[in-house]
């Protein structure tokens, strides 16, 4: 039998080797993968995003739990997929045109992947037409779009009416980031949501993709 | 390794305004000859960069240009450079980079022509190069546009060439969010100066073309300001910061290898240790830099400086005036305060202040002393390759903390403490040849460089 604490404490710990074996062991014995998802693995990085947060972590030790988390929904996902299960969003993430800065959006692309999302990362100095394209080709619900320079900035709000202009706007959510955007500023030129760093980005994908309660 | 001896051996002789290679450019500036200058560095507000907004583009440009130069004159500056960094798209359209750097140029021609005063004009170019994909560093339509911007901002009036470079960072940015010592030594020590080296020859090569210009210098902004940026929001620990601030002092020194001559650039903090092995002068930034970013160097930057910076300030408006006027007043009177030390005979008293204001409050000032820039700065001229010199300077530095750690000089958190003994192990156990490290990063990073970029088997 696996002992499924030890895979709560190995992506606590960042270590992927451990998670990917007790994840191999449990699914082994019959055990639930979604049971793993929601008992064991989500759990572990709701802390380790806590941790974050307080300031008992560091980036490091947050990517190395995204790392070992994400090694084992390897595993998991595909059982899931198989009995129905879907993620709980499908990101599609880059920085926009003009923009060459990428290290704050491989931290969020990073971060939600070890939150259990599946994420396509474009890269950086990305154009509209490629969110839209991948938009398309993924079914995202989710666009992330970042920003380091004031001057790129204007190329969210352009990105965001290409995508009303495609006829994709309405099927994703879409979240800004990056050091000199605002809420403010989110909310000007049209956006779902602003994440202040990546921990925050998580909290605020999985609210945003959360089905509205009747 | 070019240089095996330091050309300022004592740190006493470490101090602002004053290189023992001085640069003379310009309209009759010379920089590192005893005075410390304003650099100002100015950017657009929140706009579209193109072809049809592009007439309020230079709109910006000439307003802030008017407006520096004249708080500059009202002020007695004895002298100022400008630095122009290109925004990507000014890169990519070689013609817009060069149209901006000629208008920069006729403003400090007509500032000299009517009121005699000094200056130079440094151009940035953006390092464009890694946009493509696959990544390209020596040849490719990128590399192309960057070089066509390096000519036409020459041939347009630039007096200083600069840029800040990012071979090696596809490994490094890693290596840093994944607190991994391992690569951020491969990117620093084996990467980045294979490319500087490459990049620093075309460079040079350029700058002594029909019209001459400066070959400044570069930066680890891309490396070393990314680790201070991610540790001033608590992303990274502060000492992994400052460890590889002095690791990467020697990819930028690789510049100075292949004609670079100074004023390095101002976000090089790591300047000091440059200037303390080559003699030449250096331009930093601090406290006057908060416009654009915070740090925890904000004296101690200056206290080597020849020029002081503002890193880069966007024009908009403030209660006295719009923001690079602003700014240029700031660093006018920081000026003034070095310079009038100098003239009296209290330099060196300054920059103790400037030093010991901030270096124990702080891993990343405390690295930045004269005497931890002594010590680092000997570090890398003892090692026999670039490899070498960048686990030496990494040693020196963590060394440097834990002594003043253990003497109760600098107060580190739990955390902290338990980051530094980490780096301590993992500088100590890297190969002790850098085509060992090659081979483990062939294998374990695969995919993430690509050996061919850096002239690399």
């Amino acid at each position: 039998m696996a002992d499924l604490k030890k895979l709560y404490d190995a992506v606590l710990n960042g270590d992927q080797k451990t998670s990917v074996a007790v994840t191999q062991e449990a699914l082994a014995v019959g055990i639930d993968p979604l049971e793993l998802i929601t008992k064991y693995l989500v759990p572990a990085m709701d802390e380790v995003g806590r941790r974050f947060e307080c300031e008992d972590y560091f980036v490091p030790e947050l990517m190395l739990s995204a790392r070992a988390m994400k090694g084992s929904l390897e595993l998991v996902r595909p059982l899931l997929a198989a009995s129905g299960v879907q993620p709980p969003g499908r990101v599609v993430i880059g920085t926009v045109k003009g923009d060459l800065h990428d290290i704050g959006k491989n931290l969020v692309a990073s971060m939600l992947e070890g939150g259990g999302f599946e994420v396509l990362d474009l890269g950086a100095d990305v154009p509209p037409e490629k969110f839209i394209e991948a938009v398309r080709a993924q079914n995202a619900n989710i666009v992330c779009l970042s920003a380091l320079l004031t001057v790129t900035m204007p190329a969210m709000r352009t990105t965001i009416d290409a995508l009303k202009q495609a006829g994709v706007r309405e099927q994703v959510k879409i979240m800004v980031g990056g050091a000199p955007v605002t809420s403010q500023f989110a909310e000007e030129i049209g956006a779902d949501g602003y994440g202040d760093n990546a921990s925050a980005a998580v909290t605020l994908a999985r609210t945003l993709t959360r089905p509205v309660e009747s | 390794m070019k240089h095996s001896a330091l050309a300022i051996p004592e740190a006493t002789q470490l101090v602002f305004g004053r290189a023992p290679q001085p640069v003379e450019c310009g309209f009759g500036l010379t920089i590192g000859g005893g005075q410390v200058y304003p650099e100002v560095n100015f950017t657009l507000p929140a706009i579209t960069i193109s072809g049809d907004n592009w007439s309020k583009v230079v709109a910006h440009y000439e307003e802030m240009a008017k407006n520096i130069l004249k708080r500059a004159t009202s002020l007695h500056v004895p002298g100022i450079v400008l630095e122009f960094e290109l925004l990507p798209a000014m890169t990519e359209t070689p013609g817009w980079g060069a149209e901006i750097t000629a208008l920069l140029r006729r403003h400090l021609r007509e500032a000299h022509e009517e009121h005699g005063l000094k200056s130079a004009l440094r151009v940035t170019p953006t390092d464009i190069r890694a946009q493509g994909k696959p990544l390209e560093l020596r040849s490719g339509p990128a590399w192309e546009q960057l070089r066509r911007s390096f000519e036409l901002c020459i041939d347009a009036g630039a007096d200083i060439i600069s840029i800040e470079s990012v071979g090696g960072k596809e490994v490094h940015d890693p290596g840093l969010m994944y607190g991994d010592v391992r690569c951020i030594a491969f990117a620093l020590g084996v990467l980045a100066p294979r490319d500087m080296a490459w990049l620093w020859g075309e460079i040079t090569r350029m700058c002594d073309g029909s019209r001459k210009a400066v070959p400044g210098g570069d930066t680890a902004c891309g490396f070393a300001n990314t680790a201070m940026q991610l540790a001033h929001q608590k992303m990274l620990p502060e000492v992994l910061a400052a460890v590889v601030r002095a690791m990467s002092a020697v990819r930028s020194l690789v510049a100075f290898e292949h004609g670079a001559v100074g004023p390095s650039k101002d976000c090089a903090y790591e300047g000091p240790v440059i200037k303390a092995i080559t003699g030449c002068p250096i331009s930093m930034e601090g406290k006057s830099a908060a416009c654009a970013h915070f740090s925890p160097i904000g004296n101690i930057a200056a206290a080597m400086c020849d020029l002081w910076s503002n890193e880069s300030v966007q024009n908009v408006r403030l209660l006295s005036g719009n923001a690079p006027e602003v700014f240029t007043e700031m660093l006018a009177y920081d000026c003034r305060l070095m310079n009038t030390a100098s003239a009296s005979g209290g330099a060196l008293t300054l920059r103790q202040w400037l030093v010991d204001s901030d270096k124990h409050l702080s891993p990343q000032a405390m690295v930045l002393s004269p005497q931890a820039t002594i010590e680092i700065a000997k570090a890398i001229v003892g090692a026999d390759s670039h490899y070498h010199a960048t686990v030496s300077a990494g040693l020196a530095a963590a060394g440097l903390l834990r002594e003043c750690v253990d003497a109760g000089t600098l107060n580190l958190n739990k955390k902290e403490k338990g980051w530094l003994s980490r780096i301590e192990r993992e500088l100590h156990s890297l190969p002790g040849n850098e085509a060992e490290l090659l081979a483990e990063m062939k294998e374990t990073h695969a995919g993430a460089f690509n050996p061919a970029c850096y002239g690399l088997p």
